[in-house]
């Protein structure tokens, strides 16, 4: 997983077609990678002027920050209660994983395994959450959750998170469990286990690294959704996207450094999220399960 | 068989033969949670909106298209998420293209690529807000360079929340297509480099042919984190004129009047609206070869 190796571009075999493929290529080759660069560039500009101006004291019509100062981050720390909120957000996220893994795998197993009748209905309910707008599944949902007195706390917004969710962990585990060999289950039957035990003592153990992969996929989705926290938080269960969705529309409230600040330390919390993700997953496999060695 | 005294037997023995057996129960715990928390809700909206607070069952349906502020919102979000997320697929391509093979720096490439993901809306919008505001970055590099007289207006507009639509999409699109196109089996295009094929022709003879069905689940799943655009309109957009999108009139409806049928009839158009653009291109998907790909989508 950690290696992307791949057998090496076709070469065209006859010199003539090589010269011919050099002249077409090589300006392609450079639009290309110009555009990414460009790209890159502005990319880089956007963060770093967040990054500049959260440790920035003054900045107005100026290339850099008259003096630079770490303030913002202790007044962003303590204005916006962030312990409670990254607390928040973690015990969210958690729950959302543990729960939607749960109910996610064994469906997945039932549809990666089973052929019966109206499987491709029951594959397209699942799809359609992931299909859909949050906003729209989102208002309804929060409408019930209302009805129902569970929105506004912790346990509507974790149940308003698991309807991506599930759908996300059955998709992604399917192929998963499809590569397992059936036949290894067919031995274990054999030996006796029933379903119970096939599943803990055997299955599971394969699937690791799948369940590794789409529950940290399933993590960084879910403090990063806006909509649906948003839709059903109340003010003591909001996650970190909407306390600073929350910062940043109420401006001229709060300094705009401190909602850099704050930004900045959301990102850094996804990008440790992401790295330890990519040490699970390759990125290129998400959707193919490609083999990563050359055959020989 | 036929003996009287076992006909639950034979019953279970028939649907188990068609496949219905007692491992389908693992299916139940994700067939109640999505009936419960997706369809009930679903069909409470649906119905929530046929009964609006005065009027007939679809007079909020048509308070929603008599309006011309309101019904512009589905155009203006249209006019928003198609673009992006075209742009987002078809830059995808040539760059995964060129990222398939092997070469030195290629993972670092691909992370970079990836970052983008861990940005977030906020950060994103108050970067653009910063770089590319009249006093950002953006625009003093463009006047010290005397490519323009004054600063190019680029955020609290159309502009702004495109941009944050690419920087969003992009990443999430280029995995996607990478993905797909890492699945296509090298071999063939040998095959056809034997052959006498040049690159363009293998382009588009075989790569892009096998590449289609992934493009169109990719621009779909694009096209509804564009669609769904609400933060970044209200942050770098100009919420109040060009860029109100449907969700933010589905949202002023439910949070700021609350009015939950009016809101409940928005967000089904909304959603009709989305499932009517994926059927289109789903559609037109499957007149491409939709065999093994490697990709199962």
């Amino acid at each position: 997983m950690a290696t992307t190796t791949q057998a090496p571009p076709a070469r065209p075999p006859a010199t003539s077609t090589d010269r011919r493929r050099r002249i077409v290529a090589r300006p392609a080759a450079w639009i290309v990678w110009g555009v990414v660069i460009f790209f890159f560039l502005n990319l880089l500009g956007v963060v770093a002027s967040v990054l500049v101006s959260s440790f920035g004291q003054r900045w107005f019509d100026t290339w850099l920050p008259d003096g630079y100062t770490t303030s913002w981050y202790t007044r962003a720390w303590d204005e916006f209660a962030l312990l409670q909120v990254i607390v928040v957000t973690l015990e969210v996220s958690v729950l959302v994983v543990g729960l939607s893994l749960v109910i996610g795998v064994p469906a997945a197993y039932a549809l990666a395994r089973r052929s019966f009748p109206g499987k491709r209905l029951i594959f397209l309910v699942f799809l359609l959450p992931i299909l859909m707008p949050p906003i729209t599944y989102g208002i309804p949902l929060a409408t019930v959750l209302y009805k129902f007195g569970l929105a506004g706390h912790m346990s509507g917004v974790v149940l308003a998170n698991l309807v991506p969710s599930v759908p996300f962990v059955i998709l992604t585990m399917t192929p998963f469990i499809e590569q397992i060999d059936p036949r290894i289950e067919s031995a274990a039957r054999m030996c006796g286990a029933g379903l119970r035990t096939v599943f803990l003592r055997v299955l599971t153990p394969l699937l690791v690294p799948g369940i590794l992969a789409s529950a940290i996929l399933v993590l960084v989705r879910t403090v990063g959704m806006f909509e649906l926290t948003f839709l059903t938080a109340g003010p003591d269960s909001q996650t970190l996207v909407v306390a600073l969705y929350y910062s940043m529309s109420a401006s001229g409230i709060r300094a705009q450094q401190s909602v850099d600040a704050m930004a900045v330390i959301y990102t850094s919390m996804m990008l440790v999220l992401l790295v330890v993700a990519l040490r699970y997953v390759n990125p290129t496999q998400l959707v193919a399960q490609v083999k990563d060695e050359p055959e020989h | 068989m036929s003996g009287a005294g076992r006909p639950l037997t034979h019953w279970r023995h028939r649907l188990a033969e068609r496949g219905v057996d007692r491992q389908l129960w693992l299916l139940v715990p994700a067939l109640v949670f999505v009936i419960a928390l997706f369809l009930y809700p679903f069909f409470y909206g649906l119905t929530l909106s046929f009964q609006p607070t005065k009027g007939g069952p679809f007079s909020d349906y048509a308070r929603f298209f008599s309006d011309s502020y309101e019904r512009g919102t589905i155009w203006i979000t249209l006019r928003i998420a198609l673009p992006a997320a075209l742009l987002n697929v078809l830059a995808a391509v040539p760059i995964a293209y060129r990222m398939r093979g092997r070469f030195r720096g290629k993972r670092l490439v691909t992370t970079l690529l990836v970052v983008p993901i861990t940005l977030g809306t906020v950060l994103t919008a108050q970067g653009l807000l910063n770089f590319l505001g009249p006093t950002g970055w953006f625009n003093r590099i463009l006047l010290a360079s005397n490519l323009v007289d004054e600063p190019v207006r680029l955020t609290h507009n159309y502009w702004g929340v495109f941009f944050s639509l690419v920087i969003t999409g992009f990443p999430f699109a280029f995995l996607l297509v990478l993905s797909y196109l890492s699945g296509i089996d090298p071999t063939l295009e040998r095959a056809a480099a034997t052959l006498g094929a040049d690159w363009r022709r293998r382009f588009t003879r075989i790569t892009l042919p096998l590449l289609m069905p992934g493009l169109a689940t990719t621009f779909c799943l694009t096209f509804v984190l564009a669609f769904s655009v609400f933060p970044s309109a209200v942050l770098v957009g100009n919420p109040a004129g060009e860029t109100r999108v449907i969700s933010l009139a589905a949202y002023q409806a439910a949070y700021e009047q609350y009015d939950y049928p009016y809101a409940s009839a928005i967000a089904m158009i909304m959603g009709f609206v989305e499932l009517v653009i994926i059927a289109v291109v789903l559609a037109a998907r499957s007149r491409f070869y939709t065999g093994s790909t490697g990709g199962k989508g």
